[in-house]
């Protein structure tokens, strides 16, 4: 039985989670294993509706877990086809075991994380606390800032995931509510330029072929784990970033967006930035603009790419600033700011001068105003004036108290 | 139609072309070889199989080598049944899109798993796959411990068995709960087939596991695996104590279908007293101190007790 298409309009009103679903349809995942958890949960839901409406042709398997939830895409990707799922939170807690064994298997799976605090205390609302629980696991991890990039950013993963010389699980995060509720005009592809463009599926060592039988999962102790290790984490390195240059690029050329490891806006002449995440990006790129009126030369870097971290293009973006803020939506738990270290990463042994600092900001969905940026920009171009940092160098913004702050 | 193995005797079964191979590095005398060969024999159609961690799991695919000579997936402790489920969700979906590279075949989906896998920590993926009715087989490897990490305590593990966790000691017997029923929870999934195999039974075993590969839907299989490490007896005598295990009605062969039907499918023309089941077990020794000799007329009472309940369900087809 064929399934039917959709005549999309130029320009649809979708959330970030029926964009993201919009997405799973057009690239026609064979198999979605999912356990709801708000706020991702209508991601799923959308897919379940697509395929009772004969709009997809797929399985839709509802597992009594979020660890499950992933059990069952390593098991549909190693037999051979397109998987998808949807998580947050604390789903995204129960699954973590999962996405070690999914990236050690190299198995093209797409995880849409619809950010969301950790408990405790419990709370629905966007942090990236989530993300970054799982940013080593091995896999992949784009960040949308809104729901047309939600939706973007799933069509350029399946496309990333399933390259042979890739072959890695893919993360699309985005902002929980913020980005998932929030409906917004979107331009998507036609179904057939959508399909098109991830192509079909290629299965490679498919538990499915049953000429070629295949053994996944195996044990490797101190003899070889470490090859395996050391190969996979090199090839993330090496090949991975190159290869997510090409399908932005072809990206662009079939719907004109453009995409990068790191987004910059306004920081040719910058004197001052902020390195953030999420729907953050587009606030301080607002601010930014309103800060030039007020002589300040502000910059804004949204991390596009967090795995593989992009070190040498954001030190390269950063070497001329004076001064720059890294903004973390996740309390670093005995640490600075994982943003923080990473740009502190990319800038050690380089003769970049910069003063970086780091804020902690929105835990639990605390917004983020744009009075806390223009405050936050004039607070580094204090710094740049300075030639020191006038403050710690690990703040708290927008936590109701005295100013907490510490290093 | 699916293919099944014509098997009229011992020898041409334990002949025949295997996808399990002697190459393993699996106890002389475990029982869990024994029992694979005879599930996978059963069919001459492809395979899909999964094995939770577990002593299967590390003695089999240990890289760069493999036992298994059909496709095999190992993910975690909890997940084997799942990621079957998972392979045979992909395999329902390629097959609508017509994207099977072999479509002509009858492939069937079995997932092993140890009894700590499956009692314990993969209870509730098993319960899930069984609830949503997989077209997949779940195979328990029941040998009534945590064999693989040295020999804690399961649900599995029986009254007055001495495990690492529950040892028996000067003011203790050891394992002071009774085993889990879980045939009875799996076939109140109302599940198509689920049935109770000895590796000794083979005839018995192999109708079983066909009957289970012909059925559409959620199979459950729990087999009894005498450990000759945990259990402790002499590696020779695997197949003595599964002639124990079933003659004893320790472990009756059973099968339920639909959740309801019940049927005895093997009564010992003598039943044996339990107590030679005990006493050829190391992890039952202490029982036959004085002190802890009414823990044996126990045991009679409850496999009485439950041979009798077997009986009554059989009958009154509930």
């Amino acid at each position: 039985m064929a399934f039917d298409k959709l005549e999309l309009n130029e320009t649809e009103v979708w959330d970030g989670n029926h964009a993201a679903a919009q997405a799973l349809r057009q690239a026609q995942v064979d198999v979605v294993s999912a356990y709801p958890i708000t706020p991702s949960t209508a991601i799923v839901e959308g897919y379940a509706k697509f395929k009772s409406d004969n709009l997809v042709e797929g399985e839709f398997v509802m597992v009594e877990s979020e660890h499950a939830a992933m059990s069952g895409c390593i098991g549909a990707a190693a037999a051979g086809g397109r998987v998808a799922t949807a998580t947050a939170s604390q789903g995204l807690a129960l699954m973590a075991e999962t996405l070690y064994q999914a990236s050690g298997m190299r198995l093209p799976i797409v995880l849409n994380i619809v950010n969301r605090a950790l408990a405790a205390p419990l709370n629905v609302n966007c942090d990236h606390s989530d993300m970054y629980m799982v940013r080593d696991s091995g896999w992949i991890q784009f960040d949308a800032f809104n729901p047309q990039e939600a939706y973007d950013l799933n069509l350029i993963a399946f496309k990333v995931a399933e390259d042979h010389d890739v072959r890695l699980p893919v993360v699309v995060n985005q902002d929980g509510f913020l980005t998932s509720h929030t409906a917004q005009g979107i331009h998507p592809l036609s179904d057939d330029d959508a399909y098109n463009f991830v192509g079909e599926y290629k299965p490679m060592n498919d538990m499915l072929d049953f000429e070629n039988p295949v053994t996944h999962g195996v044990q490797t102790e101190e003899d070889w784990h470490f090859e395996h290790k050391a190969r996979q984490h090199s090839d993330t390195m090496n090949i991975v970033p190159g290869k997510i240059d090409e399908v932005f690029a072809e990206f662009e050329k079939l719907s004109g967006r453009k995409y990068s490891q790191l987004e910059c806006y306004n920081m040719d002449d910058a004197d001052v930035a902020v390195v953030c995440m999420g729907t953050s990006v587009e606030t301080a790129r607002e601010v930014a603009l309103e800060m030039r009126e007020k002589g300040i030369k502000a910059g804004v870097v949204g991390i596009r790419v967090l795995r593989p971290f992009p070190f040498a293009n954001i030190a390269e973006v950063l070497k001329d600033i004076k001064a720059v803020a890294a903004l973390d939506r996740s309390a670093p738990g005995g640490a600075a700011g994982a943003l923080f270290n990473e740009i502190a990463g990319a800038l050690f042994n380089t003769d970049s001068k910069m003063l970086l600092s780091g804020y902690i900001y929105g835990l639990g969905g605390r917004d983020l105003t744009k009075k806390h940026l223009v405050d936050l920009y004039t607070e580094l171009q204090a710094n740049a004036d300075a030639g020191k940092l006038l403050t710690q160098q690990q703040q708290f913004i927008g936590v109701r108290g005295p100013k907490l702050a510490f290093l | 139609m699916s293919e099944m193995k014509k098997i009229k005797n011992l020898k041409e079964f334990s002949t025949s072309a295997d996808r399990f191979e002697g190459a393993n590095l699996l106890c002389p005398g475990c029982a869990h070889s024994i029992i694979v060969r005879e599930v996978l024999n059963a069919t001459n159609d492809d395979l899909v199989l999964a094995a939770s961690t577990g002593c299967l799991e590390v003695c089999t695919a240990v890289y760069p080598y493999t036992s298994w000579d059909a496709s095999w997936i190992h993910i975690g402790f909890e997940n084997g049944s799942t990621a079957v489920s998972g392979a045979e969700a992909m395999y329902k979906a390629l097959k609508t899109k017509g994207r099977l590279k072999q479509p002509d075949r009858n492939p069937k989906f079995v997932a092993f798993g140890g009894d700590g896998a499956s009692y314990d920590i993969g209870f509730q993926w098993i319960s899930g796959c069984m609830e949503r009715n997989h077209d997949m087989m779940y195979v328990v490897l029941d040998n009534e411990v945590y064999a693989n990490t040295g020999g804690q305590r399961s649900s599995s593990t029986p009254i007055g068995a001495s495990a690492t966790t529950t040892p028996a000691g000067s003011i203790s017997y050891g394992e002071t709960r009774n085993k889990k029923d879980m045939m009875g929870i799996m076939a109140a999934h109302n599940i198509p087939y689920a049935a109770q195999v000895a590796p000794n039974k083979w005839k018995d075993m192999v109708k079983k596991i066909q009957k289970g590969f012909a059925t559409e839907g959620a199979v459950f299989i729990n087999a009894v695996s005498p450990c000759t490490t945990e259990w402790k007896f002499d590696p020779k005598d695997t197949m003595h104590l599964a002639d124990l295990a079933t003659d004893t009605l320790v472990f009756p062969l059973y099968e339920i279908i639909d959740g309801h039907e019940l049927n005895i499918t093997y009564r010992p023309k003598n039943v044996v007293p339990v107590e030679e089941y005990l006493a050829a077990q190391g992890r039952f020794r202490h029982l036959f101190k004085d002190e802890y000799k009414y823990l044996i007329k126990e045991w009679q009472e409850r496999v009485d007790a439950n041979w009798a309940y077997l009986n009554r369900r059989e009958e009154a087809r509930v």
